[in-house]
C-alpha cells in the first residue's frame, strides 16, 4: 500500500485529509438535517388535528340568559361557566382587598364586561367540575362555586378563597362579538 | 446482454403488471384531457375550482352527498372566511340534542360537514328509481381512468346508436361501462350561471367540476408536489455525497 | 479479528456487564465481509430499513386510525384530510410496503441466483421463508384495514380458501371471521394481529441476522472467503456502500409517495366496502399476484390451495431440490438460463393474475403454473445431477488481482 509515497506527499494528504473531512461533515449534516426533516411530521401528526382546531371556538348567543343566571357550554371539550352577575355580586366581587386573595387578581383584570363572567369550569386543583351553577347548588361562603371533590370556595369573581384550589376558575380567551354573543376561543 | 434483455423483460412485465387495465369489458371511451394538477409541479387552477364548486353546488349536491368534506375546507380554493360561513349558513343542520332532549335544526357553521341531500341511503335509492348516487369526496380516485373518466362521463351522454338495447329508466353513455347509467345527463348548456362570467358550456361545466372534484379527493396534492420536489432535489444531493464517500472508502480496493 | 479495546470509561463499564458495544463491533468492524459483493447484496439492509419505516409510520398511523367497521374508512380519510401531515403517513406506509416486498423479492432472487441457500446457509435462507411469510400476512391483514372495497373482498376471498380444508373447513373459516362473514370482528383481530406481526418480524430478522454472521455472507463467486486477503470489515466498506444504497432506493420510495402515490394500488379501494355488492374484478396487491395466478389456474378449489401453499413451501426444500456443490450461477451455465426463465415465468405469473382468469389469461395462467413447479421439481434437480459447472476461480482475490483464469485452468472444479 502507501509506503515511500508519504513523506514527499504529505502536504498533498493533508489536504487529501481535508477534502475527505469536509465530505463526511457535509454528508453527515445533510444527513441530520434530513433525519430531522423526516422526524418532523411524525412528531407535528400528533398535535391537534383541523377538524379539532375547527371546533376550538364556540360562539354562545346570550340574550336568553337573565340576571343572576349562569349558564354552562362546552368548549375545546372542556365545560365553560357563563355567568350573568347580579348587582350584588358583582359589588362582592370589587369590594374584595387584594391582600385576602392566595392569587391575587382584580375583578376587573377577569372580566370584559362587569355583568359578565366568563371562565373555565374545572377546579384548579385536581381537575373536578365545582357546584354553583344551578340556583339549589351550594355555592360556598363567597356565594360564587364550591368543589365538592375536596373542598375548594371560589367568589363571584371565580377567584379561589379556601379549599386546597391553587389558583382562581381559569379565564379562557373570548370577545363579544356583539353586545349579546360571543365567541370563545 | 441476454441476463440484461431479461432482467429489462421482466421489469416491463412487473410493472405492467401493477398498472394494467382490467380485462375484457365493453371498453369505456375516455378521452385524455389536460389537467392543470397533472405532473410533479401540476397545482390547481383556483378559478376553475370556484367554478366547480358552483357547478357541484348548484347542480350534483342535489343528488350527491360529499360527506368528507367539512365547509371550512372551502377555504384552501379561495373562499374567504366570511365567504364560507355564509355557505355553511345557507344549509339548515341537525343538532341535538338540547336541554329539553329535543333534535333541532340550526344554520351550519364551518366546522359543519357538508349536508347529504338524503337522509341515508335507502332515501337516496326512493328518490332515484333504486339507483344510489355516489358520494363525491373520493370519485376521483375511486374510478379507473381518474379525472379523465369522470369528465368523459359528463360529457358523454348520448342518443344510443341503432339496435341497441336500452333498458328502462337507463341512459346512454359513452364512457360507462356497459355504455347504460342511471343517472340522467346532469349538464347542459347554461344551467349554471358562473359568477366570474365565464360562458357555462358543458364541457366547461364539466372541466371546472372535476378540477373540483379532483381537489376534494386530494386536497393535499399542491402541498404534496411541493414537499414532493424540495424533497427528491435534497436526497439526490444528498445521495451524491453518499456516494462520493463509498468511491473514497472504496479507492483502496479497487 | 481480535477483542477490541474501549478507550471510554462509561463504555468500558457498560460493555463489562452488557457486552453490547463488542456486540456491535463484531457485526460491524469486526465482521469479515467478502470483498466482492456487488450491489445486489444492498438489498438485505433495504429490506431492514423498509422495516423500521413501516414500524414507525405504522405505529404513528395507529394513533389516529379507528378499527370498527362503521369508523375505520372514514378514520383512514381524516387522516389523509385532517391529520397534520396525515396524507404522507398514510402515503409512507402505503407504497412501503409495496417497497418492502419489492427489496425483499430482490434479495430472494439473489439467493437464488448466487445459491445462498446452499450448505451451510440453509437455516439462514429458512428463517428468510419465514419472515416472507410472515410479511405476507401482515400485509394481507393491512390491506383490509382501511375497509374498502378491495380490503373487504380480499378478505373475503382469502379467508374463504380454508373452507377447502375437508371436513372442518367451515369451521376453521368461522372462526377466522369471528362471525359468518367477514364483519367488525374479523376487522378488529386483524388490527390486532397487524400490530403485532411486524415485532415478530423484528424478531426473526435478528435470528436471520445471527444466521448470518455465524455463517458469514457469501459473494458473487459462490466461493469460500479462504483468508483476510478475500475480506474487508464490514464497517467502514459496505456501512458506506448501504448508505449509498438506501439514497438511491428512497428517491425511487418517495418518487412514488409524492407523486404517484395510488400507482400501485386498487381504485376500488377508495369506495367504503359494501358487502352486498362485489367489485367486477377482485384483485390483490401486485405482490401477491403470482400465487393468485397459480390458485385461481387450477380448476379444483382444494389443489388450487394446496397448489398455492406448496408455491412458496417449496423455498424450504430448495437446498436438497438443488444439490449442486457449485454456489454461484455465474458458473452454472444450465442453472443460469432456468433461473432467468423461472423470473420470466413469475413475470408472466404476476400477469395473470392481474387479469381475469378466462379465455388466453387462463391458459397462459395455466402454462405459467405448469412451468413453475417443473422448475423446481425436475429442472433444478436434474440440473444440480448433470450440469458441468464452468471451472471455479481459485479464491476471491485472485480474480482481481488477474491471475484468475490461468489459476483456473490449472485447478479445475476447484470444491467451494
Amino acid at each position: 500500500m502507501a509506503t515511500s509515497a508519504e513523506t514527499g506527499a504529505h502536504g498533498a494528504a493533508g489536504v487529501a485529509v481535508k477534502r475527505r473531512d469536509f465530505l463526511y461533515l457535509a454528508t453527515g449534516a445533510m444527513g441530520a438535517v434530513g433525519a430531522a426533516l423526516a422526524a418532523w411530521p411524525l412528531i407535528e401528526s400528533m398535535n391537534p388535528a383541523a377538524d379539532v382546531l375547527a371546533l376550538s371556538s364556540s360562539e354562545v348567543d346570550l340574550s336568553p340568559i337573565q340576571v343572576g343566571q349562569r349558564i354552562t357550554v362546552k368548549w375545546r371539550s372542556q365545560p365553560v361557566f357563563i355567568a350573568r352577575r347580579t348587582p350584588e355580586e358583582i359589588g362582592e366581587a370589587q369590594k374584595v382587598d387584594l391582600e385576602e386573595l392566595r392569587d391575587p387578581q382584580a375583578d376587573s383584570a377577569r372580566v370584559k364586561k362587569p355583568e359578565w363572567l366568563v371562565m373555565v369550569g374545572i377546579c384548579t386543583h385536581l381537575g373536578c367540575v365545582p357546584l354553583g351553577q344551578a340556583p339549589t347548588d351550594p355555592r360556598g361562603d363567597w356565594h360564587g362555586w364550591f368543589c365538592p371533590c375536596h373542598g375548594s370556595q371560589y367568589d363571584t369573581s371565580g377567584r379561589i378563597r379556601k379549599g386546597p384550589a391553587p389558583a382562581n376558575l381559569v379565564i379562557p380567551p373570548y370577545a363579544f362579538l356583539t353586545d349579546t354573543s360571543v365567541r370563545i376561543g | 446482454m441476454q441476463k440484461r434483455l431479461a432482467a429489462a423483460a421482466a421489469a416491463a412485465l412487473a410493472l405492467g403488471i401493477a398498472s394494467t387495465a382490467h380485462g375484457a369489458d365493453v371498453e369505456p371511451q375516455i378521452e385524455r384531457q389536460h389537467w392543470s394538477f397533472y405532473g410533479i409541479f401540476g397545482a390547481f387552477d383556483r378559478a376553475a375550482e370556484q367554478r366547480g364548486f358552483e357547478v357541484y353546488k348548484d347542480v350534483c349536491a342535489n343528488c350527491h352527498s360529499l360527506n368528507l368534506l367539512a365547509y371550512r375546507d372551502l377555504e384552501e380554493i379561495g373562499l374567504s372566511a366570511n365567504e364560507v360561513k355564509a355557505v355553511a349558513a345557507g344549509v339548515e343542520v341537525e343538532d341535538g340534542p338540547n336541554d329539553q332532549g329535543q333534535m333541532f335544526e340550526r344554520p351550519g357553521k364551518p366546522s359543519d360537514r357538508f349536508k347529504a341531500p338524503f337522509a341515508n341511503d335507502a332515501a337516496a335509492r326512493v328518490a332515484n328509481n333504486g339507483a344510489l348516487p355516489p358520494d363525491l369526496s373520493l370519485i376521483v380516485k375511486a374510478r379507473e381512468g381518474g379525472p379523465d373518466y369522470v369528465y368523459s362521463i359528463l360529457t358523454g351522454f348520448k342518443e344510443a346508436p341503432a339496435g341497441f338495447k336500452m333498458a328502462e329508466g337507463m341512459n346512454y353513455n359513452t364512457a360507462f361501462p356497459g355504455h347504460q347509467i342511471a343517472m340522467p345527463p346532469p349538464l347542459s348548456d347554461g344551467v349554471v350561471t358562473y359568477t366570474d362570467g365565464t360562458k357555462a358550456t358543458v364541457p366547461q361545466m364539466a372541466h371546472d367540476v372535476v378540477t373540483f372534484l379532483a381537489w376534494a379527493a386530494n386536497p393535499e396534492l399542491e402541498t404534496r408536489h411541493r414537499v414532493g420536489v424540495k424533497t427528491i432535489i435534497f436526497l439526490v444531493i444528498l445521495t451524491g455525497l453518499l456516494y462520493a464517500i463509498k468511491r473514497k472508502v472504496w479507492a483502496d480496493v479497487h | 479479528m481480535s477483542e477490541p479495546a474501549w478507550n471510554s470509561p462509561v463504555v468500558k463499564w457498560v460493555d463489562e456487564r452488557l457486552p453490547i458495544f463488542t456486540l456491535l463491533y463484531h457485526s460491524t468492524s469486526g465482521y469479515p465481509t467478502p470483498k466482492n459483493l456487488n450491489y445486489w447484496w444492498n438489498f438485505g439492509s433495504l429490506a431492514g430499513v423498509m422495516l423500521i419505516f413501516m414500524i414507525v409510520t405504522g405505529i404513528v398511523l395507529a394513533m389516529q386510525y379507528q378499527p370498527n367497521a362503521a369508523l375505520a374508512f372514514d378514520s383512514v380519510e381524516r387522516i389523509m384530510r385532517d391529520v397534520n401531515y396525515g396524507w404522507l403517513l398514510r402515503y409512507l406506509h402505503m407504497n412501503g410496503g409495496s417497497m418492502f416486498f419489492l427489496a425483499v423479492y430482490i434479495h430472494i432472487f439473489r439467493g437464488l441466483y448466487y445459491g445462498s441457500y446452499k450448505r451451510p446457509r440453509e437455516l439462514l435462507w429458512w428463517l428468510g421463508i419465514v419472515i416472507l411469510l410472515l410479511m405476507m400476512a401482515t400485509a394481507f391483514m393491512g390491506y383490509v384495514l382501511p375497509w374498502g372495497q378491495m380490503s373487504f373482498w380480499a378478505a373475503t376471498v382469502i379467508t374463504n380458501l380454508f373452507s377447502a380444508v375437508p371436513v372442518v373447513g367451515n369451521h376453521i373459516v368461522h372462526w377466522l371471521w369471528g362471525g359468518f362473514a367477514v364483519d367488525n370482528a374479523t376487522l378488529n383481530r386483524f388490527y390486532a394481529l397487524h400490530y403485532l406481526l411486524p415485532f415478530v418480524i423484528l424478531g426473526v430478522v435478528v435470528l436471520h441476522l445471527w444466521a448470518l454472521h455465524t455463517t458469514k455472507s457469501s459473494n458473487p463467486l459462490g466461493i469460500d472467503a479462504k483468508g483476510p486477503q478475500d475480506t474487508i470489515p464490514f464497517h467502514p466498506y459496505y456501512t458506506v456502500k448501504d448508505n449509498f444504497g438506501i439514497g438511491v432506493f428512497l428517491i425511487v420510495y418517495l418518487s412514488f409517495v409524492f407523486f404517484a402515490p395510488n400507482f400501485f394500488g386498487e381504485p376500488d379501494n377508495y369506495i367504503p366496502a359494501n358487502p352486498l355488492q362485489t367489485p367486477p374484478h377482485i384483485v390483490p396487491e401486485w405482490y401477491f399476484l403470482p400465487y393468485y395466478a397459480i390458485l385461481r389456474s387450477i380448476p379444483d378449489k382444494l389443489l388450487g390451495v394446496l397448489a398455492t401453499f406448496l408455491s412458496l413451501l417449496l423455498l424450504f426444500l430448495l437446498p436438497w431440490l438443488d444439490f449442486s456443490r457449485v454456489r454461484s450461477a455465474t458458473f452454472r451455465p444450465l442453472y443460469k438460463k432456468v433461473f432467468w426463465l423461472l423470473v420470466v415465468d413469475v413475470g408472466v405469473l404476476g400477469y395473470v393474475g392481474a387479469n381475469p382468469p378466462e379465455g388466453s389469461f387462463l391458459v397462459m395462467g395455466r402454462i405459467a403454473t405448469a412451468y413453475y413447479f417443473l422448475h423446481w421439481f425436475v429442472l433444478v434437480p436434474l440440473i444440480a445431477l448433470f450440469e458441468r459447472p464452468k471451472p471455479l476461480p481459485v479464491s476471491i482475490s485472485q480474480p482481481v488481482l488477474g491471475g484468475g483464469l490461468a489459476a483456473a485452468a490449472a485447478h479445475p472444479m476447484e470444491k467451494a
